[in-house]
């Protein structure tokens, strides 16, 4: 997988601009990605690349097409420093695997990266950097395959429980 | 060890003692979705083997943000939403009442204590009337509109106090892009935002509002102001006969963070391409030539905002270098305005004014740039690209600076016309 680097406050208008959200096929979507922000990344992103990013990723619109758009572009990891809380559980439900990572700056964009969520390590240029834990809860839906899935078994929740983090 | 407001909603929603950082699966009091965001999340809800959504009575339904139907895709999505309310039943304002946020507020759809969720981070607003709103994705909507709960964690909260009196021509839009200048776009990730102190006691709803709608803008989940005389006067009207609850933050509640701001010597604000925390005094970008100013959307669509733009116009004239698109957020707040005359001294001045709807501040219906122009916007956000070209700039500022600007066609103190 190949790192396309971004930096800080990368927010959702960004990522998928508001004229195309009449749209919400992700296949669709994605031939608008980063659409006049990074159209180096939309014309070149390959299934698989993974997207590096600085502090308060998909901050802004809570706009679900921005993870559909990633997703249709066949990118299943973001690893940031940090992210935005709505783009963090769109991107959980969606099926896509956002990774905290505190710091991407000796991440080189075009470099090949390997991911290891058993070993909680991200490997690009022989340097392991580390990635926190996912939260237990958000965990349970990536196993299930996102919330869709999560939910479909599900006739009722119990309402009131609650775990710590 | 007390509890702070956010806190305190979820442990009388939950029925025990719920602290933040924990992860609860809590009931939904009310749900709002609209036309960008609606299709998907209902979609999600077929999806997940939804047929019934939990309670048609807790689901609001209105379509804003391309109204009316600016292309035949957006038409479809508002005629599947359509169809979809009626089938279950659901309340639908359609685009008759205006911009989401201020239509729940209006129509007493948020009350203190409740727990409140709509798929727009704008939702966030509802704070102003002491619940706890936040903007959630379309497939936590779909989750939502199939079980009537959703699994939060609770957030932390930053006390926000804020004290002393605003000069003439300054107000809550220059506070909270000067908080959101200090705190930062990503200052607030997680948290709640809790608004105190003298300066929002006597503040009114309008300006709660307008506090509470960038939260956001910091990545809070939440912005919230403790209910009281104000909160109750508000609802009252809207909502007869309905309980508001009593609630305060704890006096040792345990914030993850204090901050305290005195609006003295305040002066207005401008948040400058390309980030809303880029915040700066107006004086040092005074000066900058315009090309477009927009006065509406959630954060300053209402009368009190038309009312003091119409101040600093008086009976003067807008630029003709300049075009200015007026938008109130609501059907009630645009016949406010129409029956004080201010429609008509807008009209007179050069603006357009348009139907209620989220107008400009999106880029998705009307009023977007060509590259290299300037916008002045009253709205939320001045991410590139926001309002068309991604080759235009965005300022933000208060409807008192827009005003004063588009009347001399660069950006303006509004002391100073």
């Amino acid at each position: 997988m190949r790192i396309w680097k971004f930096g800080d406050d990368i927010d959702t208008d960004a990522i998928i601009p508001g004229r195309f959200l009449t749209e919400y096929e992700p296949e669709k979507l994605a031939a608008h990605v980063f659409e006049g922000t990074r159209d180096d990344c939309r014309a070149g992103v390959q299934p698989g690349d993974i997207i590096v990013a600085g502090k308060n990723f998909g901050c802004g619109s809570s706009r679900e097409h921005a993870p559909l758009a990633l997703l249709g572009a066949g990118v299943k990891v973001v690893v940031a420093e940090s992210f935005a809380r709505i783009f963090y559980r769109n991107a959980v439900n969606t099926g896509i695997l956002p990774l905290v990572c505190h710091d991407t700056g000796g991440l080189v964009e075009g470099h090949e990266a390997t991911v290891d969520i058993e070993k909680g390590v991200l490997t690009s240029d022989c340097i392991d950097y580390p990635i926190e834990p996912v939260p237990p809860f958000m965990q349970a839906i990536i196993d299930a395959g996102g919330l869709v899935e999560y939910a479909k078994e599900m006739k009722e929740v119990e309402l009131c429980t609650g775990s710590q983090r | 060890m007390g509890t702070t407001l956010v806190e305190k909603i979820f442990s009388s929603r939950c029925g025990r003692e719920v602290r933040a950082g924990e992860v609860v699966m809590a009931p939904v009091d009310r749900a709002m979705v609209h036309d960008i965001t609606g299709p998907l999340a209902v979609r999600v809800f077929k999806e997940m083997g939804g047929e019934k959504v939990f309670d048609p009575a807790r689901i609001v339904m209105l379509f804003d943000h391309q109204v009316p139907a600016d292309s035949v895709p957006a038409a479809e999505n508002q005629q599947f939403m359509r169809v979809f309310a009626r089938e279950q039943e659901i309340h639908n304002y359609d685009l008759r009442e205006g911009v989401c946020h201020q239509v729940l507020m209006e129509k007493g759809h948020a009350a203190p204590g409740e727990i409140v969720v709509g798929s727009d981070s704008h939702t966030c607003t509802y704070g102003a009337a002491g619940a706890f709103a936040t903007g959630i994705g379309s497939t936590d909507m779909g989750f939502v509109l199939k079980f009537g709960a959703l699994y939060f964690r609770v957030p932390e909260s930053i006390r926000v106090e804020v004290t002393g009196a605003f000069a003439p021509r300054v107000g809550a839009k220059d506070l909270i892009l000067s908080i959101a200048g200090d705190i930062g776009a990503g200052g607030a990730t997680y948290q709640a935002l809790e608004f105190c102190g003298e300066t929002i006691k006597t503040m009114p709803m309008a300006g709660r509002m307008t506090c509470c709608n960038m939260a956001i803008e910091m990545g809070a989940k939440a912005g919230i102001v403790p209910p009281d005389a104000v909160t109750r006067d508000y609802l009252q009207a809207r909502r007869p006969g309905a309980e508001i609850a009593d609630l305060a933050p704890d006096l040792d509640a345990v914030y993850a963070d204090r901050r305290t701001y005195d609006v003295t010597d305040l002066v207005p604000q401008v948040a400058v391409p390309h980030n809303v925390d880029h915040v700066v005094d107006v004086d040092e970008v005074a000066g900058t030539s315009i090309d477009q100013v927009f006065i509406g959307s959630c954060t300053n669509g209402r009368y009190e905002d038309f009312a003091e733009a119409a101040e600093v116009l008086g009976d003067r004239t807008f630029s003709d270098e300049v075009r200015v698109i007026v938008v109130p957020a609501s059907k009630e707040e645009y016949l406010k305005t129409l029956r004080a005359g201010l429609v008509e001294r807008f009209v007179e001045a050069g603006a357009l004014v348009e139907a209620p709807c989220c107008g400009p501040c999106m880029g998705g219906a009307f009023g977007l740039l060509a590259p290299g122009e300037v916008s002045l916007s009253t709205s939320n956000r001045n991410f590139r690209g926001r309002q068309g070209s991604t080759e235009a700039e965005v300022y933000l500022c208060s409807p008192a600076t827009a005003a004063a600007s588009a009347i001399t066609g660069a950006i303006t103190d509004p002391r100073e016309v």
